[in-house]
């Protein structure tokens, strides 16, 4: 099933590559012992370091390398053991030393792959081309003075993973999934939040089209800096139109950094970006080269948690799930925790349809994360006990879970006070059989001349008797052969 | 008695410690011979506060019986090492106004250890140079002159303010910095010592870079044993700079009168080109004869690459400086010159705050850097200086030492070979090879043109092994019997 | 090797010094000399040498992920041309 753009001189398939930059998940800044917390007042987490002052040199922070190390496990990549910090010259208002820290030519991860799950349940391969340590720049505002730029610094020297995949996706949907599934391993690995809405995930775009079937790779643009799953697959298929439209009207793609204004749903030209770069990489002397041994890595592999493909197949395997309720579960990683949680020593069936249908309907309708769900596990897992024991029937419980997601209560008690126990004494049935059959003798004998559909009066007239607690299954059982002529 | 300006450290040392003299004494002294020597130029800014008051607590340390190595001693400081709250200028226009809010590891060092400090000492703008006369704030004087002449001379460069200072007693020692040779050949050209370290046997932060891989810190004093006191207090690891290294610091004091019997001392064929100054090649040879007679042995030996050094530092110097020199930029600190839009305010601020020097080495960095370049120069450079390190590499198997002039020439008079960077540049020639090999090298005053201007020798050891080199240092010294300026 | 005015006002650009028309020229003059002089390590056979990247040949020491600086906004300002309201301020970017 191939993503084509129709032209008007035939199909055009997309090539797209995508760089993520992550922010690492530590206390400290990448080279320097200012903190990295979000939303501080301007420039209270600068260092002189940060500042880019005079004489001032950057030590690296070890957790963040072991970071990248455990994120480039996660993506089953080359370690390098030997990487380089070099120095990306530019000027910018908040690139306080005037160049970027960052690696180049040696980073600290090289080829990796990701595993991409399809909704129609195919897998997709995504080569990671590299993964390297950088700096954050600060940041400038541009609103808050007619005239002026403000500078904060409290970004600067922060820790970024950038996170570069080969030209392997084919369709913005790819690119969509690439970016979940990435935001996903790095959420199960604790080395980045994910959070594109605060900045901590961003993502760049190379996108090129190509003639169906051709392996050519033709010019490229960049869209910079795009910050949701959503923006980016429009802004890929808004580019690659552009594209089509260009070489079929004659043009020529330029190779150029763009900008995708989501308002307008177009990308335009960057043209402050565009003035000949040339970044004069070159080794930074201030940092010898990174070294660390095998030692190292293998006391962070073993650190490891499950991964979601892993734990993918081990849901289908030993709970019996389909694929599509195996990825849906292990998405997050707290999401796969509740549902082990509930499903423990339950019907594991039964357990995925009550969390993705019920607790994950809810939670989006709330808008409120798992961790703050109003139901834990545990209750829900309770909730499912009592269906299983004959306690409450399947609507009996969705009323309980209701309540539940009002009150917090655990399930038994909100049976206990509401007494909703579903009615499975048969005696106790038979005799309101017994009093409906002798108030309505009309309907009786309606039903047992071949009546059939009255089968359902009596039920809702048995249900009404019963406040709706008898069991369903026994009462139509029970019916039945009291009503048999 | 000796005039208060006139003795060493160690001497000085001595007298503190008998109770002779007060370190208030000595400050004011020394700042009564700046006021003096203001004509000199030597320093950028002076101190007399921050020295008054220093020296003030050093005197109360002292009646406590808790003191320092450098308790009471007068220090002069270039002003390319961070001094919290004092002006740092780097002696460029562009850090106009400059209160660091923090202080260098080194001159850190020093303040704790009791030293005083005098003031900031003039220098080549951001050590750019070989002659103090690209400073924003002037050109600083040689007090030599030649004999019945009173054409004003450089003092070298770049630490040539202080050089100046230590060879007219200004100060009783100061900071230099050395990337090519900037602590080496100043000494040379005011007849004072000065020692550069192994790179990374004195933290950079807190100073000023001009050359990363090159930069390092070092002595300017009157004596070995001098030098050999200060850089005790001046290195050390520091967990701040990472190249900063962990390597044990000997007591360097305690090896200076071990003397050279038996050490092999290497004679470097490729330093004594076609055309040697006859004064230079014949004191070289002198030099050699007086180690001889304290027991050491000659060895011919080749470093094949010297010829390569100088171009080759003039790529990897200038490329690390205009990456360096990229944050002065009118943003956070120092000059800003107004421009409609930031682009604008940068190249104009740029172009008003740095000299002529500093910005043909930005261009010259940022050109060799650039795309389609890099490998043919940059690439290509580091590769040679890799052969210039196994030239002394390979020299250190068989010797102990390395014995060479540290300068060309004798000092030369302020206003010459300045329309010809090159022939500027040639000065550092037998300096420059051992920064690019991160070896340590001190230059020793060893005796007078005809003309009664001072030279220096140039002794250089293998890494980490300052000891040996303060050894030979102070062989030489002895031999020379040096007259230094102002000395009874 | 030779740099022409144009070579001269691209690396200026790159560099952001702004240089005057009339300077262009003996400034390419100077800068040609130079790096005509630096030439010569072309002779040189590096063809097996792997390059000198710095000036030490110790590995890269770490920090420990503590937060032990900032927090101190007023100094990093205080040297600043223009700060406004704890910012730096710069002519205003258009984007």
């Amino acid at each position: 099933m191939s993503y084509l753009i129709k032209g008007d001189t035939g199909n055009w398939e997309v090539v797209i590559g995508l760089e993520v930059h992550a922010q690492v998940v530590s206390q400290a800044k990448l080279f320097s012992g200012a903190s990295v917390a979000f939303g501080a007042a301007p420039n209270t987490q600068v260092s002189c370091v940060d500042a880019g002052m005079p004489g001032m040199l950057p030590v690296i922070n070890g957790f963040c390398v072991a970071q990248a190390v455990k994120t480039g496990l996660g993506l089953k990549a080359r370690i390098n053991r030997h990487s380089v910090f070099a120095r990306k010259n530019y000027f910018y208002a908040d690139l306080p030393q005037g160049y970027q820290i960052s690696q180049y030519d040696q980073p600290i991860v090289g080829e990796g792959t990701i595993v991409l799950d399809m909704p129609d349940g195919s897998t997709r391969t995504i080569g990671i081309e590299r993964l390297h340590l950088e700096q954050d720049a600060g940041k400038s505002i541009h609103d808050m003075h007619p005239q002026k730029t403000f500078i904060d610094l409290n970004r600067s020297g922060v820790a970024l993973m950038e996170i570069v995949s080969k030209p392997d996706l084919r369709s913005p949907e790819e690119a969509g999934q690439y970016l979940r599934k990435l935001r996903s391993i790095l959420r199960y690995l604790g080395t980045c939040d994910g959070n594109m809405e605060e900045g901590s995930m961003r993502c760049d775009a190379n996108v090129s089209v190509r003639p169906a079937g051709s392996n050519e790779l033709r010019t490229r643009c960049e869209i910079k800096n795009v910050n949701s799953v959503r923006f980016v697959m429009q802004a890929i298929e808004h580019e690659a139109r552009r594209h089509v439209d260009v070489y079929e009207s004659g043009g020529t793609i330029v190779q150029e950094t763009r900008l995708y204004d989501s308002n307008r749903d177009e990308t335009r030209s960057m043209r402050s970006k565009e003035m000949a770069h040339d970044y004069r990489y070159f080794p930074d002397p201030d940092l010898p080269p990174l070294i660390f041994d095998q030692a190292f890595i293998d006391k962070i592999k073993a650190s490891l948690p499950e991964l979601p493909d892993d734990k993918k197949e081990r849901f289908i395997r030993d709970y019996a799930l389909s694929t599509y309720d195996a990825d849906v579960l292990v998405a997050e990683q707290e999401n796969a925790l509740y549902f082990e949680t509930v499903a423990k020593g339950r019907d594991a069936k039964l357990a995925a349809n009550w969390v993705i249908s019920n607790l994950f309907g809810m939670l989006n309708k709330q808008g409120v994360a798992i961790a703050d769900s109003p139901v834990k596990a545990k209750d829900l897992g309770a909730l499912i006990d009592l269906i299983a024991d004959n306690t409450l029937s399947g609507r009996m419980a969705k009323e309980v879970f209701e309540v539940m997601v009002e009150t917090g209560k655990a399930p038994a008690m909100i049976v206990e006070e509401r007494g909703l126990k579903q009615v499975t004494d048969t005696g106790a049935i038979d005799a309101a059989i017994d009093q409906i059959i002798a108030a309505n003798p009309d309907k009786v004998a309606e039903y047992r001349s071949g009546k059939d559909k009255l089968m359902g009066w009596f039920v809702g007239q048995l249900m009404k008797a019963t406040q709706g607690k008898a069991n369903p299954g026994l009462c139509g059982e029970l019916l039945k052969k009291k009503l048999a002529p | 008695m000796t005039s208060l300006t006139a003795l060493t450290i160690a001497d000085a040392r001595d007298q503190l410690a008998a109770g002779k003299v007060s370190a208030v004494e000595l400050a004011d002294a020394h700042l009564a011979a700046m006021e003096k020597a203001a004509d000199l130029n030597a320093f950028i800014t002076t101190t007399p506060d921050v020295a008054r008051d220093r020296a003030k607590a050093s005197d109360t340390r002292r009646k406590k019986g808790d003191v320092g190595a450098l308790d009471g001693i007068p220090l002069g400081i270039k002003d390319l090492f961070c001094t919290e709250g004092v002006l740092t200028t780097a002696a460029s226009h562009i850090l106009d106004g400059f209160k660091p809010p923090y202080e260098s590891t080194v001159t850190a060092k020093l303040r704790d250890a009791g030293a005083v400090m005098l003031g900031k000492l003039n220098l080549d703008e951001f050590a750019m140079g070989s002659a103090t006369i690209t400073s924003y704030y002037g050109p600083t004087k040689n007090p030599w002159k030649a004999k019945g002449s009173s054409v004003d001379l450089v003092p070298g460069g770049s630490s040539g303010g202080s050089a100046a200072a230590v060879a007219a007693s200004l100060c009783m020692g100061a900071t230099g910095t050395d990337t090519g040779g900037s602590i080496r050949q100043p000494a040379a050209f005011t007849g004072i010592v000065g020692v550069k370290p192994t790179y990374g046997r004195c933290s950079r932060w807190g100073i000023v870079a001009f050359a990363s891989s090159l930069d390092q810190a070092g002595p300017m004093t009157r004596t070995v044993r001098d030098s050999a006191i200060m850089l005790q207090v001046m290195c050390g690891h520091d967990p701040k700079d990472s190249t900063s290294s962990a390597h044990v610091v000997p007591d360097f004091e305690a090896v200076l009168k071990q003397g050279v019997k038996g050490l092999k001392i290497g004679i470097p064929k490729e330093y004594r080109p076609d055309g040697l100054n006859a004064e230079v090649s014949a004191l070289w040879d002198r030099g050699m004869g007086w180690l001889k007679e304290a027991g050491a042995v000659a060895v011919d030996i080749s470093l094949p690459h010297t010829k390569y050094a100088l171009p080759t530092y003039y790529i990897v110097a200038p490329a690390e400086a205009s990456s360096n020199l990229a944050r002065y930029d009118g943003v956070r600190f120092g000059l800003r010159e107004p421009g409609k839009s930031l682009d604008e305010m940068y190249a104009k601020t740029r172009a008003a705050g740095f000299g002529a020097e500093v910005k043909r080495r930005i261009l010259i960095g940022t050109y060799v850097l650039s795309a389609g370049y890099y490998d043919a120069y940059y690439l290509k450079a580091q590769k040679v200086r890799a052969l210039i390190a196994r030239d002394f590499d390979q020299a250190f198997e068989k010797v102990d030492a390395i014995l060479t002039p540290t300068a060309p020439s004798a000092p030369f008079g302020i206003g010459e070979r300045m329309d010809d960077p090159v022939a500027m540049y040639l000065n550092d020639v037998f300096t420059v090879p051992a920064s690019l090999a991160g070896i340590p090298g001190a230059s020793v005053p060893a005796g007078l043109t005809a003309t009664g201007l001072p030279l220096g020798l140039q002794v250089l050891t293998k890494r980490w092994d300052e000891e040996t080199l303060f050894r030979v240092s102070q062989v030489i010294e002895d031999a020379a019997a040096f007259p230094r300026l102002g000395a009874s | 090797m030779s740099l022409d005015k144009a070579t001269v006002r691209r690396i200026a650009t790159l560099a952001r010094i702004d240089v005057q028309e009339a300077e262009l020229e003996p400034l390419a003059g100077e800068l040609s000399a130079i790096l005509g002089w630096i030439e010569q390590l072309q002779e040189v056979d590096t063809s097996a040498v792997a390059p000198m990247t710095g000036g030490t040949d110790a590995a890269l020491p770490w920090r420990s992920d503590v937060v032990d600086d900032g927090g101190q906004p007023e100094k990093v300002v205080a040297n600043a041309p223009d700060p406004q309201d704890g910012f730096f301020t710069v002519p205003k970017v258009v984007e």
